[in-house]
């Protein structure tokens, strides 16, 4: 009787293994599919190298060193670019979230640049910097700035009006009812804004490698892809996947942590 | 008795919208002691509201005069105390951080009366607690925790225990009983529940609608604390109630009380 007691209880809240088990189900299936349909030659090995193949290029580059100085390179490229263009639109989004006569100022300037496409933008970064650092840098920038402006400043207009009300009772002054009203009730906003853009800063980081570049892992795919080095292509892909996926979780893991005291849907 | 703490006179108050205007307040006169508990009952949108917010600081474009400790209303501020119907913590902060609020806790003095505080207003325990795993009457009781904390010279309470069940509104009232009597905090309190009103008052103020306007005000002379089935209460609520003589105007304010 116990026993059965036990199982019924294991089995209808899984434990953390078993979640993670459960979402490994469909990519490990994906792969022996695809190691199988390689194997035997159904698909092509030039456009579908099986992950052994992809496997053992990752070896070869990792040992060789470039894959870690790709990596690096391209890694901090991206930090750059997040926290260059991150900084200032959190920043700017306090400024015009808190002051009308900025936001007047400002917003406007601020959203056509957004409507300026990234793409359109690189022939004049690339004629201004040359393909150095900088115009790689400042388009990652230009990419991360918009999410994180956008929603501080969302943040902070929707704050809500009876907690004013109750600082105005409690004598707050105008600072701090900035430091322990507004800024507080606008980090939900600001860190969906800064996963946002951080997903936003890896996408810029391959645009940018990809057009113009001779170092970092957008190169090392566009340069494999000259020499249809398709396996390093493969690396290159799954590099910038887990770097991104890595990335988020750590932000979403801070997220948690600060939005401890939110009453929302776990799941 | 001395001046009066609370000095109202002639208090007009409309409300001009696109709809047209509503006086919400016309001519009322009102003295509060220092110390005394005045419960204000009327039906919905009679302007009790509208008479605690232009107390507080909270609303203004009004004529007449009130004045707190002969010193006219200017805006909003710690000394005077404000519990609105939510109990509007803020959701981010920890109980015993919400009660600091904008004080640092790091502070010696800070921290114990807080402390204290924790302890009048039977939240022992609950120091650590976000606002989402307390009930409606325990967020209630940090709110006015934080306002106490403040020493306000008059504390105004907007219908506080409004959205609580019956019998935790009743617990309620005994707490902040126990705390008027400790702190001796002048009160005003604004209900639409008639036994809250006989119970918790020095004297009930009684508003009517359209305009809103002071149509009575009954003293309750009856030793603290009280007991709702005695017939001395329930004869003096029956008093209260007479002064609803409009059978549409029962509807809005019986039925509350338990
Ligand atoms: N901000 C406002 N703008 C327009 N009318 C208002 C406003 N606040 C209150 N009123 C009106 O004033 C009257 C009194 O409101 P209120 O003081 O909230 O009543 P109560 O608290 O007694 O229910 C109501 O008719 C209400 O519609
Ligand atoms: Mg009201």
């Amino acid at each position: 009787m116990t026993n059965q007691a036990v199982v019924v209880r294991g089995s209808s809240r899984p434990g953390k293994a078993a979640t993670i088990g459960l979402g490994m189900i469909l990519p490990a299936s994906v792969l022996i599919l695809w190691q199988t349909l390689g194997h035997y030659g159904i698909i092509s090995e030039l456009l579908f190298p099986t992950p052994y193949t992809i496997a053992e290029s990752f070896i070869t580059l990792a040992i060789a060193g470039d894959l870690w100085t790709n990596f690096r390179i391209s890694a901090a490229r991206a930090l750059l670019g997040f926290l260059l263009g991150g900084g200032l639109g959190l920043l700017l989004g306090i400024v015009v979230g808190l002051f009308r006569r900025s936001e007047k100022l400002l917003d406007p300037s601020i959203q056509m640049i957004r409507m300026i496409p990234s793409l359109a933008v690189i022939p004049l970064f690339i004629l201004w910097f040359g393909i150095g650092e900088e115009s790689k840098v400042l388009l990652i920038a230009k990419g991360a700035f918009f999410p994180i402006y956008i929603n501080t400043f969302m943040g902070i207009r929707n704050v809500d009006n009876k907690l004013f009300e109750v600082a105005r009772v409690l004598g707050f002054s105008r600072m701090k009812q900035i430091i322990r009203l507004v800024l507080p009730a606008a980090v939900p906003n600001i860190m969906l804004g800064v996963r946002l853009s951080l997903g936003l800063s890896w996408l810029g980081l391959v645009v940018a490698e990809l057009i113009a570049s001779s170092s970092g892992i957008g190169y090392m795919i566009s340069d494999a892809r000259q020499f249809a080095d398709t396996p390093v292509v493969f690396v290159g892909i799954i590099i910038f996947a887990i770097a991104g996926l890595l990335s988020d979780s750590v932000v979403r893991l801070i997220e948690r942590r600060l939005l401890r005291w939110k009453d929302s849907y776990q799941g | 008795m001395g001046d009066a703490m609370l000095a109202i006179s002639n208090l007009n108050k409309r409300f001009d919208t696109a709809a047209g205007h509503v006086q919400a307040l016309y001519n009322v006169d009102l003295q509060v002691q220092e110390g005394e508990f005045v419960t204000v009952i009327g039906p919905s949108g009679c302007g009790k509201s509208t008479l605690l917010r232009i107390v507080a600081g909270l609303d203004s474009g009004y004529t007449g005069s009130v004045t707190l400790e002969g010193v006219q209303i200017g805006g909003p501020g710690i000394d005077k105390g404000f519990i609105f119907q939510e109990h509007r913590l803020f959701p981010w902060l920890t109980v015993e951080k919400n009660i600091a609020s904008d004080l640092p806790l790091g502070n010696k003095e800070v921290r114990q009366k807080v402390d204290e505080l924790i302890e009048l207003v039977k939240l022992k325990g609950f120091e650590k607690s976000y606002p989402r795993e307390l009930s409606g009457g325990m967020a209630q009781r940090v709110a006015i925790a934080r306002a106490l904390l403040r020493n306000p010279k008059i504390l105004l309470l907007d219908e506080p225990f409004g959205a609580l069940d019956a019998f935790t509104r009743a617990h309620m009232q005994t707490v902040l009983l126990d705390i008027w009597r400790t702190n001796q905090t002048t009160m005003i309190f604004v209900t639409h529940d008639i036994d809250e009103a006989v119970f918790l008052g020095n004297r009930v103020v009684i508003l009517e609608p359209r305009p809103g306007k002071i149509r009575n005000i009954i003293p309750i002379d009856l030793p603290y604390p009280r007991k709702k089935t005695t017939t001395s209460f329930q004869e003096l609520r029956l008093k209260v109630l007479n002064q609803f003589e409009k059978v549409d105007e029962l509807e809005l304010t019986d039925g509350a009380g338990i």
